[in-house]
């Protein structure tokens, strides 16, 4: 039937799709570490009723033919890994990454995530956690005996235990970073897996070679830009009615054909 | 009676395309550096005996509307806005050298420049390499320049050029795949006019007003046709009830 109908759908389920990717970053406006998604348009596959340049005859040819768009798709949803505000915390376990690089986490399916979110807690083993439960790798365990704990700026986790003057090292957290962070596919959880496009991870101290170094009592905010999304979805909305008005006049065009003849 | 009701047929069918670009050009409201396709109609007479009355309208896509998109900022560094004229040259599927406007650009799993669609980036002597960095600028002109991972602002190096091109626009075709191409696989000169914005992408350049007007001109212009046929068959009608009075 008509091919304006299918095109302008087209522009309704991808402007359906931007919205829901606009709407699930003002859903976690809030969430620790989450970076904004963003739904990259693509015009689709045009169509070629009448080629330009054909013959018209032997000597002449046609100047302008006609090729016909199909509609529209999302291509992709993209992360925008832009530094997130940091917010100060004072609660020793949290841990903010300033600058690029990933906490790398264990899965209970032996997987490794990555992760920006540093609200990290102790197990009942004393084992450094994710607050899903996950263990931070490499795992770092905080004995029972712990009176204090400090994380520092490079990682290193000290404890100081009652009784002893000095502190001691119990490990150092680890920060790895990808060849093309936009590539990581988030899971969830404010969690990312390793993809072919995000290349292979690089484990680093924090603060060296690139990566970011850490702040500890503090947490990296969303990045999303409530503004912008806002903006986003009044421009989605008017761009959705739009659409849906180019499927009304179609089907008004049909009803006066069927009507009238 | 057979005249009249094909010519109003053609008439509607290709007044039905050109609803067809205007719904495309809609749908693709939100699309990065997207250019509005026009059309316009055009008068095939058809020779014959008789009256010359056989005038069939018939649809064309005659180019593709070059005005400049709103320009809106994002603040990512690889997305790259071409102010005024000028295209992105990108390597379309085929190999071939094309053209684009949509500056969205993300580096992938090779670590060369693509745009969003995923069509490599050209610059000096092929697609743009970029090695890991802590941070990356896009330039005016193009260039690329990247402060290594590892290293401080001092070692900020320039990585190449993305190749910015400035044909003569009204020659520019577009292909099954939405790129932009020369005919007959002529490659554009890099042009030093054009001009790229960093941190910003240039939105598509359909014009809202005047797509939804042309939608609501083309519905109107259908349902004359429609009533055209109509016509025809009440003539019709007519001249057979009046064969049966006889």
């Amino acid at each position: 039937m008509s091919q304006a109908l299918w095109i302008a759908k087209t522009g309704l389920d991808a402007q359906q799709t931007r919205m829901a990717v606009v709407s699930n970053n003002l859903a976690n406006v809030n969430t620790t570490g989450y970076k904004q998604s963003r739904a990259v348009f693509e015009d689709l596959l045009y169509q070629t009723v009448r080629q330009s340049g054909g013959q018209t005859s032997q000597d002449t040819e046609l100047p302008s033919g006609m090729n016909l768009g199909t509609g529209v798709r999302i291509v992709a949803t993209e992360k925008l890994f832009s530094q997130g505000s940091i917010l100060q915390t004072d609660n020793a376990l949290d841990v903010a990454i300033k600058g690029r690089g990933f906490f790398q986490i264990l899965l209970p399916d032996g997987n490794l995530a990555y992760t920006r979110d540093g609200t990290f807690q102790k197990n009942s083993d004393g084992e450094l956690v994710t607050a899903n439960g996950y263990a931070v790798q490499p795992g770092i365990t905080i004995p029972d005996a712990a009176q204090t704990i400090t994380i520092g700026n490079d990682g290193t986790v000290s404890v100081k235990l009652a009784g002893i003057p000095t502190p001691s090292q119990v490990g150092s957290l680890e920060t790895v970073d990808f060849l093309n962070p936009v590539g990581l596919q988030p899971i969830g959880e404010n969690l990312y897996i390793e993809t072919a496009s995000s290349g292979t991870a690089q484990a680093g101290t924090p603060g060296l070679n690139g990566l970011g170094s850490l702040a500890a009592g503090a947490l990296e905010g969303s990045n999303v830009n409530v503004v912008a999304e806002l903006v986003n979805m009044i421009e989605t909305q008017r761009a959705y009615e739009m659409n849906s008005k180019a499927i009304s006049t179609n089907d008004q065009m049909m009803q006066y054909l069927n009507n009238n003849l | 009676m057979d005249e009249m009701v094909f010519l109003a047929m053609t008439g509607a069918k290709q007044t039905e395309y050109a609803q067809a670009i205007n719904s495309n050009n809609l749908a693709n409201i939100s699309t990065t550096g997207f250019r509005a396709d026009l059309h316009s109609f055009s008068s095939i007479p058809i020779d014959g005996p008789g009256v010359d009355s056989r005038i069939n309208a018939v649809v064309d896509s005659y180019g593709t509307d070059f005005e400049q998109g709103a320009i809106a900022s994002t603040g990512r560094d690889l997305d790259v806005a071409v102010q005024g004229d000028g295209f992105l040259a990108v390597q379309g599927p085929d190999g071939e050298e094309a053209y684009t406007r949509a500056g969205d650009l993300r580096i992938d799993a090779g670590g060369l420049l693509a745009t969003g669609s995923g069509h490599l980036v050209l610059g000096d002597g092929g697609p743009v390499a970029i090695p890991p960095h802590s941070s990356l600028y896009i330039g005016a002109d193009g260039t690329v320049s990247i402060q290594p991972l590892g290293q401080g602002p001092e070692t900020l190096a320039i990585v190449d050029r993305i190749k910015l091109v400035n044909p003569d626009a009204s020659l520019l075709q577009k292909g099954s795949d939405g790129l932009l191409r020369l005919p007959d696989g002529e490659i554009a000169d890099p042009s030093a006019n054009a001009r790229l914005l960093s941190g910003a992408l240039e939105q598509s350049n359909v014009n809202i007003a005047k797509t939804l007007v042309n939608m609501i001109e083309l519905s109107r212009q259908y349902e004359m046709q429609i009533n055209v046929i109509r016509t025809a068959e009440e003539d019709a009608d007519a001249a057979a009830q009046m064969m049966r009075i006889g």
